[in-house]
């Protein structure tokens, strides 16, 4: 095996590699149902303390109490939409790692479509513009 | 008009993004409003930090007063830097400000408060911390300002200054203890 090759085979391997997390310290579910409600739970809300994780991801405290919470509501039996609107109640929006659609939101999630809408107007016009110079006869140009 | 518009337009939008950012650059990201300003207080039920641990510390403490609570911990560095400033506006006013010590060792806090004052009514103690979360704190020091039925009127993240004291919390008590 070449150099070459064995240097890319490390960095391959490197590469593919996942670190192990091992952040979440609540037991799991005997029931794999809940487990999976969990699991996608946790990776709803944000920690606040760490604003660019969901609980899932952060490691401070707060996001180890918090999914402590999301446990216990799992547990009781609670719905999704009771254990979502507990942390937004408290938390308010800014606790979905999903920001929802409003009026204080429109601009996040019209952004990029009115970005796209510029762009094409750009198009459209060069486009035009350079279709009438064509039809310009070459004699013409000067 | 074209050729205005052709020079123009990217200076305003230039300028209109410089807008933009410079604010961006001045917002504290990590201050977050609380839903919870005009609602009721969460009530809870909690052991005292201090005292024979007979009866327990509810919001009925508070009933009827202008009150602040201040959510601590003696392993948050920021409140003890707060705790100064806590001393001081005790000393200086007649303000009723009460303490819920949450996640905490009770040795260690009782500890500090021995060595350093004690700037409280009474000193609720949330081992768990799950009244600091049903009150949505979220980073310690958080001090609430409660009106006369319990309602949260004002929430302020971070360790309180003299000058935050005096400019904003102040005339806020005030207006509240003004409110029948």
């Amino acid at each position: 095996m070449s150099r070459l090759l064995r240097a890319f085979t490390a960095v391959f391997l490197l590469a593919a590699s996942v670190p192990v997390f091992g952040i979440d310290s609540q037991p799991p579910f005997p029931d794999a149902a809940e487990q999976a409600r969990y699991e996608v739970l946790i990776h709803v809300f944000r920690c606040l303390v760490c604003q660019n994780e969901t609980i899932a991801d952060s490691d401070a405290d707060l996001a180890a109490d918090l999914r402590r919470q999301v446990h216990v509501m799992v547990a009781a039996g609670k719905s999704d939409a009771e254990i979502r609107s507990y942390l937004v109640d408290r938390y308010g929006n800014f606790v979905l790692y999903k920001p929802p659609v409003e009026t204080s939101t429109w601009l996040l999630w019209g952004g990029p479509f009115l970005l796209l809408f510029a762009g094409l107007v750009v198009v459209v016009t060069v486009v035009k513009r350079r279709a009438r110079m064509d039809e310009t006869p070459p004699g013409d140009e000067t | 008009m074209w050729p205005y518009l052709k020079f123009g337009l990217p200076v305003l939008v230039l300028a209109a993004l410089i807008v933009l950012f410079a604010r961006g650059l001045f917002l504290n990201p990590t201050v977050v409003s609380s839903p919870l300003i005009g609602k009721p207080q969460p009530g809870f039920s909690l052991p005292r930090l201090e005292g024979d641990g007979q009866e327990p510390f509810t919001q009925t403490e508070w009933q009827g007063q202008v009150a602040l609570v201040n959510f601590w911990g003696s392993w948050c560095v920021a409140c003890r830097d707060e705790h100064p400033v806590l001393m001081q506006f005790a000393a200086e006013h007649a303000v009723p400000l009460y303490g819920l010590d949450y996640k905490d060792e009770r040795a260690v806090a009782e500890d500090m408060l021995s060595k350093q004052g004690n700037p409280y009514s009474d000193i609720a103690f949330d081992a768990s911390g799950d009244v600091a979360i049903n009150w949505g704190v979220y980073g310690a020091p958080e001090t609430f300002l409660l009106d006369r039925h319990g309602v949260i009127r004002y929430k302020y993240i971070g360790p309180l200054t003299p000058e935050l004291i005096r400019n904003d919390l102040l005339p806020r008590i005030r207006s509240l203890e003004g409110e029948r």
